[in-house]
């Protein structure tokens, strides 16, 4: 139904979002990519000519480097742990019979709509200082020493706080793709005796292996570059230098732009290798 | 068949979900208690629940101090102008990628896709130079008009996916009836677009209201919104607990409330259509 008219009237609708995401998307990019490639100081002499691939190598063998990657394994994996399972745990509660369930999906949701300094320092603050902190009282109480989270359990600490705020996250779309489950077969495999495990193992688990998949992609992209949370807690020490941190230091802290930018082109690898699978997922959902 | 549940089981899952979604909410609650105490009552050892001199002092001081005023509306014009203009750019190519798809539609939705995944960081300094050789540093048009194109993909998507559901049988059959192109656009089409794009607009008002990599890097004193605000607390000023909470409720509470509204939007947007 579609004439020639009314396609070149589309094409001409598309053109302004098209455009503007191009020049995001290239004219940074280029720059970076330009960059990476020179010895540039701003404060300290400016461009100082091409280096070929030196900042790529300096980038990755620099002492730096492999503590950040271990740190950004650390959050990621940890975080997607963590809410992964007590995501599922809690999107199969939620779906139980009870009473107020509305109220409790909203008290579940609600560190999701918390701005992500605002839970850090909250966090940082209120319950991990180790002198007025909840958790120091809490530890006092039984009698114990408490403990100086962010700095003796550093990476433990963030990884706890990047999950409060993701679990919602995960829960919703899990409790999403279990409301879709049909109830009939559990009801089947009830009655014929299949016990609550093999129950949740054989059917359940199965059916929200799409949902898992997508949130496992989604947060991890959002996990690779988490920043405020490191920013306004740790400032990057004790352990807790992201490879998002350290390029950002190596950028706007040191003005090594050159090295960052390197290091820039690094991650920008890196989230395109997951973003291959979840547009994978996505392109097919979409043909459906 | 609906399963007979007993009475007993639904007392249990009703007190573990209850129990799970006020330990989960807790931070936020003890944010919000912490507000109305006094700076001594805050950090008393053992910590008080409920049995203090609720005061308001803490939220008059920080409106005094801080220029809250500022930064609270930083926040509604970045975020807010980020999503009309998001809106205004991805209503046409939504639209059209939904009526009148090609061949590369599905090719062009998911390159989209692609730029929101490009880490900020990798390209930091690139805008950071462009915003000074603009003038833009510290300003909210620069910061607005970074924050539309981090979330025009997205913005993009969720209408797409909205549009999609709309039949095109209605279409044919109110051309058939005389309907002109503008008749259809504004009497048929819109009225259904209406509920997409609102839940849009919503559920992107909260992503950059939230945004809190752009707007601590590109904004300093007079650009800054409400996430950098409460940053500045992460000095030893945030030693003063129940004003760092005062401060926070009121950052949180506004997007709490339009985010407790969103919540069906959220899973739709943000799983891009593939989970609903």
């Amino acid at each position: 139904m579609a004439t020639q008219h009314s396609r070149s009237a589309a094409r001409l609708m598309m053109a302004p979002a098209v455009i503007l995401l191009l020049g995001w998307m290239l004219v940074p990019l280029t720059m970076t990519l330009f960059f990476s490639f020179k010895k540039y100081l701003p404060m300290r002499g400016g461009d100082l000519g091409w280096v070929g691939f030196d900042n790529y190598i300096r980038f990755v063998t620099s002492s730096a480097f492999w503590p950040s990657v271990t740190a950004t394994l650390v959050i990621v994996l940890g975080v997607l742990f963590i809410t992964v399972v007590f995501g599922v745990l809690l999107a199969i509660l939620l779906d139980q019979p009870m009473w107020g369930q509305g109220i409790v999906r909203i008290l579940v949701i609600a560190p999701f709509f918390v701005m992500p300094t605002v839970s850090a320092l909250v966090w940082k603050n209120m319950f991990m200082d180790p002198v007025n902190g909840l958790f120091a009282h809490l530890w006092q109480a039984f009698g114990l020493t408490p403990v100086e989270w962010l700095s003796q359990a550093s990476l433990g600490s963030i990884v706890m706080i990047v999950s409060w705020q993701w679990l919602p996250f995960a829960t919703l779309i899990l409790l999403t793709a279990i409301q879709s489950l049909d109830s009939e077969q559990l009801e089947a495999a009830e009655m014929d005796g299949a016990p609550a495990l093999s129950r949740f193992g054989f059917i359940t688990l199965p059916h929200l292996s799409r949902a898992i998949t997508i949130v496992v992609l989604i947060q991890t992209i959002f996990l690779l570059s988490i920043f405020a949370e490191i920013f306004v807690t740790t400032q990057g020490s004790f352990g807790t230098r992201t490879l998002t941190y350290l390029i950002y230091q190596r950028v706007l802290e040191s003005q090594n732009i050159g090295l960052g930018s390197a290091g820039g082109i690094y991650a920008v690898i890196l989230a395109n290798i997951m973003a291959v699978f979840l547009m994978r997922i996505v392109g097919k959902n979409l043909d459906a | 068949m609906a399963r007979s549940v007993t009475t007993q089981r639904k007392i249990i899952n009703t007190a573990a979900a209850w129990g799970i979604g006020f330990l989960i909410f807790f931070p936020i609650l003890w944010t919000i208690l912490t507000s109305f105490k006094t700076e001594a009552t805050a950090i008393a050892d053992p910590p008080v629940f409920l049995a203090f001199d609720w005061t308001l002092e803490n939220y008059e001081v920080v409106l005094e101090r801080s220029n809250y005023a500022r930064f609270l509306w930083n926040s509604v014009f970045i975020a807010g102008g980020s999503t009309l203009l998001g809106l205004i750019i991805a209503i046409p190519a939504a639209w059209s990628m939904a009526f009148v798809p090609s061949r590369r539609t599905k090719d062009i939705l998911l390159w989209m896709l692609s730029t929101k995944m490009l880490p900020a960081v990798g390209v930091l300094y690139p805008i950071y130079l462009i915003f000074i050789k603009m003038g833009l540093l510290d300003s909210r048009i620069g910061l607005t008009v970074v924050l539309m194109l981090i979330n025009l993909p997205i913005i993009v998507w969720m209408l797409y996916t909205y549009f999609r559901e709309i039949p095109g049988e209605i279409l044919e059959a109110s051309r058939m009836d005389g309907a002109t192109l503008k008749d259809e656009i504004l009497y048929v089409l819109t009225p259904m677009a209406v509920p997409g794009i609102a839940s849009t607009l919503l559920l992107n008002f909260i992503l950059a209201w939230n945004e809190a990599f752009w707007t601590l890097n590109l904004t300093a004193a007079k650009a800054a919104p409400l996430t950098a605000f409460i940053a500045s607390y992460s000095s030893p000023e945030g030693l003063f607990y129940a004003k760092l909470s005062a401060a926070s409720t009121m950052a949180i509470a506004p997007i709490l409330i339009l985010g407790w509204f969103s919540q069906k939007q959220l899973v739709r947007g943000l799983t891009f259509g593939a989970v609903k």
